[in-house]
Parts: C-alpha cells; sequence; structure tokens
C-alpha cells in the first residue's frame, strides 16, 4: 500500500485550525450554562443507592448476635484472598462463630461474590466508600471494624433479595 | 479370569468378588455410603443399585457376587431414577446446613447431592430432631442430625478392633448411634470413625472447627509414633499443622492409624518451645548465637577432650539420611567409636493390629544396616548402656545426643546427663535434656523435611516436608500448597506464619564436619540417599522416585552380609 501524505489531503481551513477552536470553544460555552452534576465532596457526601458495593460489612442482629457460622465461604468465592476466617465453637444452636473474621480491603476489590455466596446473609456490601490508609496493617478490618447493626443494611438487605 | 460387563465395558475379575468390588478395581465408582472396602457388607445405604440383565428388580451392587458373563448397568435411567429417590429419602431429615458442618468440602453426602440428585427437595414437613454434639469418647464428637445410619463406625469398631462399642438405637427415622452402657468409645483406633463416616456425624474433636478442610493443604508422609510407619496426610495451613490423617497403604496400615499417631505426633511441631537458631549456654543461660560461633564452640570443647572421653547418643528415629552422615562423621571425622543409637520399645504397648512396641520410626533400618540399637555399637565401641554407665563414673565426659530427650524418656538419665562436663544436642524443641546442653542446635522435626524410614517390616517409606523452615520456600522446594500458600504474599496475615530457623539433622551435621575440616559435598537429602543406594547393596537400584509414595519393601533377606553404615 502506497503510504498516505496525510498533509496533502488537508482544506486549507482545516489546516489553519481555527475552525476547529472555534467549534471546540462553542461546545465549552455551551455547557457552561447547563445545569451541574459535581458535588462538593467532601463538604457533600455521595448517598449511593442500595446497588452499590461499597466496602463488605458483617451484619450483627438487634440481639447482639453476629449472623456469621464461619464457614468460610466467603473466604473461599474471594478472587482477591481478601477474606481470613477463623471458626470456633459455641454454645448457640448454630454451632460455630468466626474466633476472627479480617478482610484486607488492600485486597478487596468490591465484586460482592462474597456477599453473594454467603448462606447466612451475613456478609453484605455496605455504602461505604471512604477508604484510605497510610499502612498496610490499618487495612485489615477486623471484626470491631466489620460488625454493623442489620438495622443500617436493611436498604442492602432488600435489594440483595431481588434477586435470591 | 472371568469377565464381567459393566456399563458395556469388559472387565476381569477375581471369583468371589461383588460387583462394587470389580468395578472399584477397574476405575468404575458406584456410589456408596455404606460399603467399605474394609468392612463387612451391609448394604443398607441402597444407594449403590444397579441394574442386572435378566434380574427382575435392581439389586445393590456391593452384596451382589460378579458371575460370568454378568451385564451390569449403572448408568441406566432406571438406575439413575433410583440413585435420585434414594438420595431424596436420606436427604428428608438430613440437615441442610453444610457451612456449619464440619465434613463439609469431604463430605459424601455432599458430594453425592451433586451428582446424583435433582438438587430439590420436595419435602415440606418438619425435620426429625435428634440430639447433637454427642460426647462418644475423648476424642469423637456425634452429631446424631446429621447421622445416615450407614453402620460404618459400628462394623469399624466391631470388625478392626473387636471392640464392641457403638450400636444402634431405636427404630425408623429416629435410630441413632450410641455406646453400650457404661461404655464409651475410647478403643485405641477409635478416631477413625471419623475418617469413615461418610457426613459429618462423627467429628475428630481435636480438629472440630478449625479449619475448613480446603483451606488446608495435604502432604504424603508417615507417621512419626512407632515402627509401624502408617501411611498418612499432615493437613497445614498457614505453616501449621492442624491435622493428621491415615492414608490407604494395604501393605502396611489399610486405611486406617491409631488415635495416638492421630493426636501426640504433630503438636511439637507448631510448639513454642521449638528451638529456633543455635543456642550457646553463656552464664548458665541458653541464649540465641549464630550458626558459625555454635560450630566453632563445639569444635574447641570437643577437640579439649580424649577420643574415649566423647561418646555420641543418636535417636532411633533418624532418618536413613541422616544416620549415614551423623555415623561418617561420627566414625570417620571424629574418629570415636562410642556411638549408639537409643532404643525406645516400651513392652506391652503394642496389639496385633497396628501399634508396636517400638515407638522409634527407624529401627530396623539401623538393624539392617549392621547397628542393632542397644546391643551392638559395631566397631568395637561401647554400646548404649556402657555409655551411660562410663558417664556415671566419670570415664565420658563430653556427648553428642542427636534428636533424643533421653531425659524425657526416663527421668533417672537427668542424673547422668548432669555429670558431662560438656553436652551438645541436636534438638527439635528445648525439653529437659536441653536444660543440661552447653549448645543446642535446632533440628527440623520430620514435618520439615525430606527422608526416608525404614519400618519393623523392612519396607523403606519416605516422608516429606510439610513445614517450611527460614530456608524453606513451599514452591522452590515442591511442597503441597493451598490456595492461600500459592497466591498469599509476605505481607498478608497469613503469610507471616512462624517459621523456625531449623536444619535437618544431616544439614547440621554437615556443618560440624565442616567445621573440623571435612567438606561434605551433599546439598539435599536426595543426594544422601543417591550415595547410600550406590554403596549400600540393599538399597540398590532405589531413589525417592522408585520408593514413591506408598514405599518399598527391601529384600531383606538377599543381602546375606550385614553392611556397616
Ligand atoms: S467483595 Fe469480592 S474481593 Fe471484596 S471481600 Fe468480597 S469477595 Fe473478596
Ligand atoms: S460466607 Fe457468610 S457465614 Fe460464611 S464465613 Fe463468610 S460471612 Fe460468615
Ligand atoms: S454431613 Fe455432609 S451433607 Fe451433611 S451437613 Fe455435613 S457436609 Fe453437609
Ligand atoms: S455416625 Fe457416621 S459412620 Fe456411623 S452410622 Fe452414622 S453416618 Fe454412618
Amino acid at each position: 500500500m502506497a503510504k498516505k501524505n496525510r498533509l496533502k489531503d488537508l482544506s486549507f481551513g482545516q489546516r489553519i485550525y481555527i475552525t476547529e477552536i472555534a467549534k471546540g470553544l462553542g461546545l465549552t460555552l455551551k455547557n457552561m450554562f447547563k445545569p451541574k452534576f459535581t458535588m462538593q465532596y467532601p463538604e457533600v457526601k455521595f448517598d449511593p443507592p442500595a446497588s452499590y458495593r461499597g466496602r463488605p460489612v458483617l451484619a450483627v442482629e438487634e440481639n447482639g448476635q453476629e449472623r456469621c457460622v464461619a464457614c468460610g465461604l466467603c473466604s473461599r468465592v474471594c478472587p482477591a484472598l481478601a477474606i481470613e476466617v477463623q471458626a470456633a465453637e459455641t454454645e448457640n444452636e448454630k454451632e460455630r462463630y468466626p474466633e476472627k473474621f479480617e478482610i484486607n480491603m488492600l485486597r478487596c476489590i468490591f465484586c460482592g461474590f462474597c456477599e453473594e455466596v454467603c448462606p447466612e446473609e451475613a456478609i453484605l456490601m455496605s455504602k461505604d466508600y471512604e477508604l484510605a490508609f497510610t499502612n498496610r496493617a490499618d487495612a485489615i478490618y477486623g471484626k470491631d471494624k466489620l460488625l454493623t447493626p442489620v438495622s443500617r443494611l436493611q436498604d442492602r438487605i432488600n435489594f440483595v433479595r431481588q434477586f435470591k | 479370569m472371568p469377565k464381567i460387563i459393566i456399563d458395556g465395558k469388559e472387565i476381569e475379575f477375581k471369583p468371589g468378588q461383588t460387583v462394587i468390588q470389580a468395578a472399584r478395581e477397574n476405575g468404575i465408582e458406584i456410589p456408596h455410603f455404606c460399603w467399605h472396602p474394609s468392612l463387612s457388607v451391609s448394604g443398607n445405604c441402597r444407594l449403590c443399585l444397579v441394574e442386572i440383565e435378566k434380574m427382575p428388580k435392581l439389586v445393590i451392587s456391593c452384596s451382589t457376587t460378579a458371575t460370568e458373563g454378568m451385564v451390569v448397568q449403572t448408568q441406566s435411567e432406571k438406575v439413575i431414577a433410583a440413585r435420585n429417590a434414594v438420595m431424596e429419602f436420606i436427604l428428608i431429615n438430613h440437615p441442610l446446613d453444610c457451612p456449619i458442618c464440619d465434613e463439609a468440602g469431604e463430605c459424601k453426602l455432599q458430594d453425592y447431592t451433586y451428582q446424583h440428585s435433582v438438587g430439590e427437595s420436595r419435602f415440606t414437613e418438619e425435620k426429625n430432631h435428634k440430639e447433637k454434639r454427642i460426647e462418644l469418647g475423648p476424642n469423637v464428637m456425634f452429631d446424631g442430625e446429621r447421622c445416615i445410619s450407614c453402620s460404618r463406625c459400628i462394623r469399624f469398631c466391631d470388625e478392626i478392633v473387636g471392640e464392641k462399642e457403638l450400636t444402634f438405637i431405636k427404630r425408623g427415622d429416629r435410630v441413632t448411634i450410641t455406646t453400650f452402657p457404661g461404655k464409651k468409645l475410647e478403643n485405641p483406633y477409635s478416631m477413625n470413625v471419623t475418617d469413615i463416616c461418610p457426613v459429618g456425624a462423627l467429628t475428630n474433636r481435636d480438629f472440630r472447627f478449625k479449619s475448613r478442610v480446603w483451606e488446608m493443604a495435604p502432604t504424603k508422609t508417615i507417621c512419626s509414633g512407632c515402627a509401624r510407619g502408617c501411611n498418612i496426610d499432615l493437613w497445614t495451613r498457614n505453616n501449621e499443622v492442624l491435622r493428621i490423617t491415615p492414608r490407604q497403604n494395604e501393605d502396611v496400615n489399610s486405611f486406617w492409624m491409631c488415635d495416638n499417631g492421630r493426636l501426640n505426633t504433630f503438636k511439637h511441631v507448631n510448639a513454642n518451645d521449638r528451638v529456633s537458631g543455635p543456642h550457646l549456654r553463656k552464664e548458665g543461660q541458653l541464649i540465641k548465637c549464630g550458626w558459625d560461633e555454635a560450630y566453632a564452640k563445639t569444635l574447641s570443647e570437643l577437640k579439649s577432650f580424649a577420643k574415649d572421653e566423647i561418646a555420641a547418643l543418636a535417636s532411633s528415629s533418624l532418618t536413613v539420611e541422616d544416620t549415614y552422615l551423623v555415623s561418617k562423621f561420627v566414625r570417620s571425622t571424629l574418629n570415636m567409636k562410642n556411638f549408639d543409637f537409643v532404643r525406645k520399645v516400651v513392652a506391652g504397648s503394642g496389639d496385633a493390629i497396628l501399634i508396636r512396641e517400638d515407638k522409634a520410626t527407624n529401627a530396623k533400618g539401623f538393624e539392617l544396616m549392621g547397628v542393632e540399637p542397644g546391643k551392638s555399637a559395631s566397631g568395637g565401641g561401647l554400646k548404649f548402656d556402657e555409655i551411660i554407665s562410663h558417664i556415671e563414673s566419670g570415664r565420658i565426659k563430653a556427648l553428642i545426643l542427636i534428636e533424643e530427650d533421653l531425659i524425657g524418656w526416663n527421668p533417672a538419665f537427668e542424673k547422668i546427663l548432669s555429670k558431662l562436663d560438656f553436652l551438645v544436642t541436636i534438638s527439635t524443641n528445648f525439653d529437659a535434656s536441653t536444660s543440661f546442653a552447653n549448645v543446642v542446635f535446632p533440628a527440623s522435626t520430620y514435618a520439615e523435611k525430606n527422608g526416608t524410614w525404614i519400618n519393623f517390616q523392612g519396607r523403606i517409606q519416605r516422608i516429606r516436608p510439610a513445614v517450611t523452615t527460614i530456608e524453606m520456600e513451599r514452591s522452590l522446594d515442591g511442597m503441597s500448597q493451598s490456595r492461600w500458600d500459592k497466591f498469599g504474599t509476605d505481607f498478608d496475615s497469613w503469610g507471616k506464619a512462624k517459621k523456625n530457623d531449623a536444619r535437618p539433622t544431616w544439614k547440621i551435621i554437615s556443618g560440624l564436619a565442616s567445621a573440623f575440616g571435612t567438606k561434605y559435598k551433599f546439598t539435599m537429602a536426595e543426594e544422601i540417599f543417591n550415595e547410600i543406594a550406590h554403596t549400600n547393596p540393599l538399597f540398590t537400584g532405589l531413589d525417592y522416585d522408585v520408593v514413591g509414595e506408598n514405599g518399598v519393601q527391601l529384600k531383606t533377606e538377599t543381602v546375606k552380609k550385614k553392611v556397616t553404615i
């Protein structure tokens, strides 16, 4: 194929660019008078819809009972190996509970697989998207940071149930 | 041999075999719960139904003897429908809470439900409730709801152990397992029922809820409990041994192992009292030091004694490779004769099933190689009892103690060891004997090294590393890996598992030898084994691959002339 000399193909009007620049500026000008979408974060916070997948959390019932039975399925399904669960025995009817439950937020890719696989509706994707750390250790969330009352997750639970 | 046709495939069988046995030997799996290759036929689960030509109804393949020309269908429409129906019945009262059950992941009911069931239950009534968490014995927990009444556990106790401990009570859907009045499930093999129970009804109390099976990596190795050398899997997670299960080897242990082996042979590997890094006694305290410092100290101390003032005692559980190098070092490099192995025989502790009186794993190995531990230290040196009495009388002043806690074995040796001027030990854990040591070298346990042991039958078997020390790397050393081992990094909390600064005994001995000016060229245990295989007729033709996963019976009778290690 013969090499195409592009310069030769341009007309004079195109070659001086002025029309194109004017067109671009016109578009900018038009948008200046349209309604604004920008949110003044962090002064104004984004309130995500129920379908939003923020950091995973663990649901705890109103009576303080944790839902998780430490089955390890979330840990198994997690494609990023973010979850570490250590089970232990309890006197409760559901014989096991997580003695240790850690999610490494640096590993988590917020895919929601853990939520999908959980047989107890215990791990749920919250609306929390503010995750910043200054060192690796801080990114590992233990039960203290993960346990969240069911009442605060109702929105998401309703959403998830539509697909069960 | 007579022939039978299963699913259109012609296979040979031995007369007297049942259809399920013939199929299994030819790699055709007929699903079953109650049948077990080593137990009598019970025929109660009905899952192994197959269609046989000219028979009016489906028959259970576990109790149908194969006959010449039989035509069996295991995948016909009728069979699949029947199997599905059996599964549905079994699942009627079975709890559907696998996430809580400890068996999940290695459960036959789970597997078969995936394979042979439609996956929908038509049962809308309340499930039957039974007692849960019953302690059948010190080591086994029973969950009545999960039991599918296959009777394997009962038959195991009756037929393999010969102790009638378990039985069914009640009838119909209330039937459950219990121990006979006044009895417990406490025979020395009781925990095997947790392996053969096809569901999560019987669980190992020591391991219960510690880990999911898929989180661990199994390593094929040998039990260190006694001279039988049962084939086992060591299950590790985060560089920690969590459980042991028996591995089938019909020549050694069949499907079984004893509870003592299962419970008491791995905890020292994880223990906090592991020796990590060489230690020197300074002002009465054992202080961690560098390897070179420890070697130099040992060298200078040993040099200050006359040859006949030094003795060496080694465990009879050393691997063949360790033994080879230790002997070489003691005989050639140190040029001393007082060297023997510690015999650990507990009279009356053995039985006719698996457990041996000899608690050391490789005593037969020494015997075959020309040293009878405790009887005839070859080369005219002192034997065990004489070494002890010479220490007592002060004629022997320095002792090299290899992988053996003499005092832990027999507290009477405390006053013997306290008499020594210089004691150097190669130890896995700090123990009663190291409290008298001047130098302690950290030895890898059997779970951290490659090597071979020769069991009481003269069968050579391989041990493999399951736990890493600081000089090992799971992937590079070809060790078994779980998903977490494979993809984890040092920054993951599970990747920060404890690793000890320990070395296999042969490596410590090489280091010591080079301090004495003798260089051994070995860089791994396998090379030592290859050298033994070239020099010792007993091992001719053997290498690690030949020994393989199931070991090799040595031709002990054909070796007339005993060879000296
Ligand atoms: S959201 Fe995805 S990546 Fe994050 S913990 Fe759950 S399964 Fe793992
Ligand atoms: S899947 Fe659910 S119940 Fe299971 S360990 Fe994860 S959070 Fe807990
Ligand atoms: S025994 Fe098997 S099928 Fe039953 S709950 Fe346990 S894992 Fe699931
Ligand atoms: S406890 Fe297990 S092995 Fe025993 S009968 Fe029940 S299911 Fe079978």
